[in-house]
């Protein structure tokens, strides 16, 4: 700015002024640009290069122990993906665990958003209580719940339901999607309870007590006034949620190995198998191009979202 | 290929320079803490290896070995199998550079060394004093080298064989011959069975994996007349040798099996037989360690052993061996045989025996190990049959046909790691009754057509 | 009349109020629960841990945390700690200027450079574990904490870009306006004036960044083996194929979340804007 203003004195610019305003123009604009260019050029460097690679090898065939084989195979690889019945299977249990978790976790934590939102005693405990199964170290909840809760013959579950009388199950081999989902919901319900608590407490009070004076039932007061306010919250948690949970393979890793057979591998897991158990990078890379793909196409619409919710908030 | 990555590779460098900066500013410890190789004079080898009893054994065995070589510092790694073999084979077969010693079978040795990713151990092997190189079971030996050299040395080996109720036998009025045919096998398990008492004839691996379920079921097909691919790389999965033998298998376990053998591999079925649930067990040799071991088995004193069951071969056990290597990419080739040696050496034996047990030592890599008299004491009925099934374990007595390919529970291409997985998880549903054996085998049949295409055939 | 109804009405709101408050608490406990029993599975004999049925009354004992204190965990948590905190303050120290410079002082394009940074965090990491493998393989980076301290930065920085911009956009424009008035430079302007005002931002942004650091596993199970391994690998090297581990597991366990459980109690506001990368505040 300064600089600017300096070389802009007189009315009789010539050339040579015209071309040093430019160029200060320009140093101007590599002054703002340098603080950002350290950050893009680490995250270009680190998330970009080997995407790039990926595709390179999705369009070849390569398997890491013959690499004598390599060849340039154009588009088969993803001809192959889409004739993979294990391919389709992980794709549904994606698509199951991604959504009946969020769909799960968000009835669970409006639930106890709710609840948390009213003067009680201890709730700042309560809070403090319902948050702990997020900050566990995914790696210790996914152990938790395969070994401690599930295990067969000595786990939490089976004696809770065996004092109604139910007899055991083997939960991790017998319903492995099942098991894995309620892992991970025990995980999310907090994140969702928090980012809805945070939404029902930015409501403004003079509203609800207005409604409350209207004569309006708490139900009414919640259907018409406390759920629309909620939308913007309760979108951003469906698609944050998506955003962190379409990826895990922590869970699926440690508490059922995918298994039994392919049953409850997702894509993560599926293409982490095929690239570390069956190393057939072609095939591991095209699947790995298809998910991004697949998922690009969901962050647009949560991406959407977030700058609306951003830019509503800054116009405040 | 190779340009593309070295480019990127400095261009990562970059990045990585950028972080050490920071990184390094911050956190001058981090160097004394993680730093790799020598330091101070002391070599530092990673050791990866599979978390096996005898091998965790050996980890708390390592303090005798720091004695002797004070500058040598050894890390493990130590993962349970199949986390292992991911591990190691990415790290060797991308020259990775992880490891100094890897564990690994006779599977990938061969395979590994003509790729060039293994080092030649010959001459280390010949400096050596008292390695004894020609006492280690030569079926082993033999499959353990690549072009006549080799290329890792085995810690413990196993074929397979059966084990039985010696008093259930008896007390049925049975005769188990020393070499069981198949159909003698179904005889004895229709007698036996009892499910009534939860008590099942036979106990037999159905879990999908190629080092599980296919292990046993590849050992039927051979002496069944079967085979995997045909001398030009036909894939035979669907011919009437292999389909008769694994309806004979699958009919067998689900007929007279244990319970949830679907899902029932090595460790399960020890179980179900240590717990004196069943009557048989087809299995690996490696399997006295467990049943004659009376901490963990109720059955010590009522086993006997016989050799694999056949049909038109003259026998069919299978032949594995856990085994060290030094990958070629490792920068401390000389400690890391040091520490191979350690954990082979005719030595070692003694000090585990001495140590631990003497039920607990490393079986079926060494002629010698059944000539040590503590041992044979304990191993008398099974001793014999180990070492008449690893002698005979070879394709000339195991199979019937020529194929194109080594091994016996197991086809020596890089490409069966994946293939024979994919194909035991069709035998698994199979066995689970989700398909007939027919339609498991058709679609095993396509994913090997997809492998035999690159070996050449044409079809 | 109606001062009966009304007074009818309290108590009835009054009991309704505190059949509610014990049904949050019963939630909240049942919640909590595999928690307790992880805590409590901790302080077990290994024998008591898998006995069934579950022993709720047992004489504690510290075994399991004297056995990791003696056997070799200390290498796994001191990685952790290198990787986490070292990853943390190269986030911070380009996340901030990077978030000045699509804030306070715009580059032109700021929303594509936004949308560019955060679309990286969609990427499915396992779609490109595998090249990252095999460059690391190639410059002999494997096993190496550097290349965790580079992936994590990596992993975080966009996350920590657009929380730091909401700090920044809630700098008042006078503040910046007085600084500038002043003939202040950038970098003096960003240590006396801007550093301060947002320094709550900048612990906040350290959290989350901590959090999602400690917790990782897809990089330390793929890209370590003896040397650079962290918390969650240890954790799953506890578990042995034969023998019982599960009081030992959940020794471990309560060692390797306590940070990060510690760091989340107390600062619960900072979390929900972290989770929402700023979009809640």
């Amino acid at each position: 700015m300064t600089t600017m203003t300096r070389t802009t004195p007189g009315d009789t610019r010539s050339a040579e002024e015209i071309r040093a305003q430019r160029a200060a123009e320009r140093a101007e604009g590599w002054r703002r640009r340098a603080p950002l260019l350290p950050a893009l050029i680490f995250v270009i460097v680190c998330t970009q290069i080997p995407f790039l690679l990926t595709i390179w090898y999705s369009l070849r065939s390569r398997n890491l122990l013959r690499p004598e084989g390599e060849q340039f195979v154009g588009l088969s690889n993803f001809a192959d993906i889409f004739l993979d019945s294990t391919f389709r299977t992980a794709a549904l249990n994606s698509v199951i665990i991604t959504f009946g978790c969020v769909f799960v976790a968000l009835l669970l934590g409006l639930g106890l958003a709710l609840l948390l939102d009213r003067p009680f005693a201890g709730r700042g405990v309560v809070r403090t209580l319902l948050i702990t199964p997020f900050l566990i170290m995914p790696v210790a909840g996914a152990m938790l719940w395969s070994i401690s809760m599930f295990n067969p013959s000595y786990g939490l579950v089976n004696w809770l339901i065996g004092l109604v009388g139910i007899s055991p199950v083997d939960w991790t081999s017998q319903y492995p999607v099942l098991s894995i989902v309620i892992a991970l919901v025990w995980q999310w319900t907090p994140f969702m309870m928090l980012l809805l608590l945070a939404g029902l407490q930015s409501q403004q009070r003079d509203v609800l007590e207005a409604a409350a004076m209207d004569g309006a039932t708490t139900w009414e007061t919640f259907r018409y006034v406390t759920l629309p306010h909620l939308r913007f919250y309760i979108e951003l948690s469906v698609l944050l949620g998506v955003i962190y949970v379409v990826n895990t393979f922590d869970h699926i890793y440690l508490m059922t190995a995918g298994g039994p057979g392919t049953a409850s591998a997702n894509l993560p897991f599926y293409i982490y198998q095929r690239a570390f158990l069956g190393f057939d990078i072609g095939q591991s890379a095209a699947m790995g191009v298809v998910t991004v793909i697949a998922t690009i196409i969901i962050s647009l619409l949560a991406l959407r979202l977030i700058f609306r919710g951003l830019n509503a908030k800054e116009q405040q | 290929m190779t340009g593309t990555l070295h480019r990127l590779s400095r261009r990562s460098l970059l990045a990585a320079g950028l972080g050490a900066t920071a990184g390094a500013a911050a956190f001058g410890l981090s160097g004394c803490t993680t730093g790799t190789g020598a330091r101070g004079g002391r070599e530092q080898i990673v050791v990866a290896i599979v978390s096996n009893p005898q091998m965790q054994d050996a980890i708390g065995l390592i303090d005798h070995f720091r004695n002797d070589h004070p500058n040598i510092d050894v890390r493990f790694v130590s993962l349970p199998e199949n986390e292992a073999r991911a591990k190691i084979t990415a790290s060797v077969a991308s020259g990775g550079g992880e490891f100094d010693v890897v564990m690994i079978s006779n599977y990938e040795t061969p395979i590994w060394a003509a790729q060039g990713w293994l080092a030649d151990l010959e001459p280390y092997i010949a400096e050596t004093d008292g390695y004894q190189d020609d006492d280690i079971i030569p079926t082993i030996r033999q499959a353990l080298s690549y072009q006549g050299r080799q290329h890792a040395v085995p810690f413990y080996g196993e074929s397979s064989f059966l084990v039985y109720r010696q008093d259930l036998f008896e007390q049925a009025g049975l005769q188990m011959p020393q070499q069981p045919t198949w159909d003698q096998i179904r005889e004895f398990a229709s007698a036996l069975h009892n499910p009534a008492e939860g008590f099942s004839g036979i106990a037999l691996r159905g879990l999908a994996g190629w080092g599980e379920n296919l292990a046993p079921i590849n050992t039927v097909i051979n002496t069944f007349g079967g085979r995997w691919f045909s001398l030009d790389w036909e894939p035979m999965l669907n011919s009437p040798e292999v389909v008769e033998a694994v309806s004979t298998y699958v009919d067998t376990v689900r007929s007279w099996g244990q319970p949830g053998a679907a899902t029932s591999g090595y460790g399960e079925c020890m179980t179900h037989f240590n717990q004196g649930n069943t009557a048989m067990w087809y299995d690996a040799s490696a399997m006295v360690s467990g049943i004659e071991d009376p901490r963990s088995s109720t059955v010590v004193g009522n086993t006997n052993y016989a050799l694999a069951p056949v049909m038109e071969t003259d026998y069919a056990g299978w032949l594995y061996a856990w085994s060290l290597a030094i990958p070629e990419t490792s920068r401390h080739k000389q400690a890391a045989w040091d520490f191979i040696t350690w954990m082979t050496h005719p030595d070692y034996f003694q000090l585990v025996g001495r140590e631990v047990a003497w039920e607990a030592l490393p079986p079926g890599s060494r002629l010698s190990t059944y000539e040590i008299p503590e041992y044979a004491e304990i191993s008398g009925h099974y001793a014999e049959p180990t070492l008449t099934s690893m002698e005979n374990a070879t394709q000339e007595n195991c199979m019937v046909h020529e194929v194109p390919y080594e091994g016996l529970q197991f086809v020596a291409i890089p490409e069966f790691q994946d293939l024979g997985t994919r194909v035991g998880q069709q035998l698994s549903a199979a066995i689970a009754g989700q398909q007939t054996v027919r339609e498991a085998l058709d679609q095993s049949q396509r994913f090997a057509e997809s492998v035999a295409r690159t070996y050449g055939w044409e079809g | 009349m109606s001062t009966i109804t009304a007074q009818q009405a309290g108590t009835g709101r009054r009991s309704t109020g505190t059949l509610l408050t014990a049904f949050t608490w019963v939630v909240a406990l049942v919640f909590f629960a595999p928690v307790v029993w992880m805590v409590l599975t901790s302080f077990k004999h290994e024998s008591e841990a898998a006995a069934s049925p579950p022993s709720f009354f047992f004489q504690p004992t510290l075994e399991q945390y004297r056995n990791i204190f003696t056997a070799d965990a200390g290498p796994y948590f001191l990685n952790s700690v290198i990787a986490t905190a070292a990853s943390t303050l190269l986030v911070l120290v380009l996340a901030v200027p990077a978030a000045y410079a699509l804030s306070i002082r715009p580059v032109k394009r700021t929303q594509d450079a936004l949308f560019f940074f955060i679309s990286t965090k969609m990427l499915p990491i396992v779609a490109v574990i595998m090249p990252i493998y095999v460059i690391a393989g190639q410059i002999r980076m494997l096993d190496n904490i550097l290349t965790l301290i580079i992936l994590y930065t990596a992993m975080n920085l966009p996350i920590a870009i657009w929380m730091m911009r909401s700090f920044f956009l809630e700098v008042p424009g006078e503040v910046l306006e007085a600084a500038s008035i002043d003939g202040a430079s950038l970098l003096k302007t960003m240590r006396s004036v801007l550093i301060p005002m947002v320094a709550p931002g900048i612990a906040a942004t350290a959290l989350i960044c901590v959090i999602f650091a400690w917790n990782e596993f897809f990089f330390a199970l793929n890209l370590t083996a003896a040397n650079a391994a962290t918390a969650p690998i240890y954790l799953m090297s506890t578990m042995t194929s034969e023998g019982l581990f599960l009081a030992q597991l959940s020794a471990a366990s309560v060692l390797a979340s306590l940070p990060v459980v510690l760091a989340g109690w107390f600062a619960q506001k900072q979390l929900v804007r972290g989770l929402s990368m700023g979009a809640v505040k």
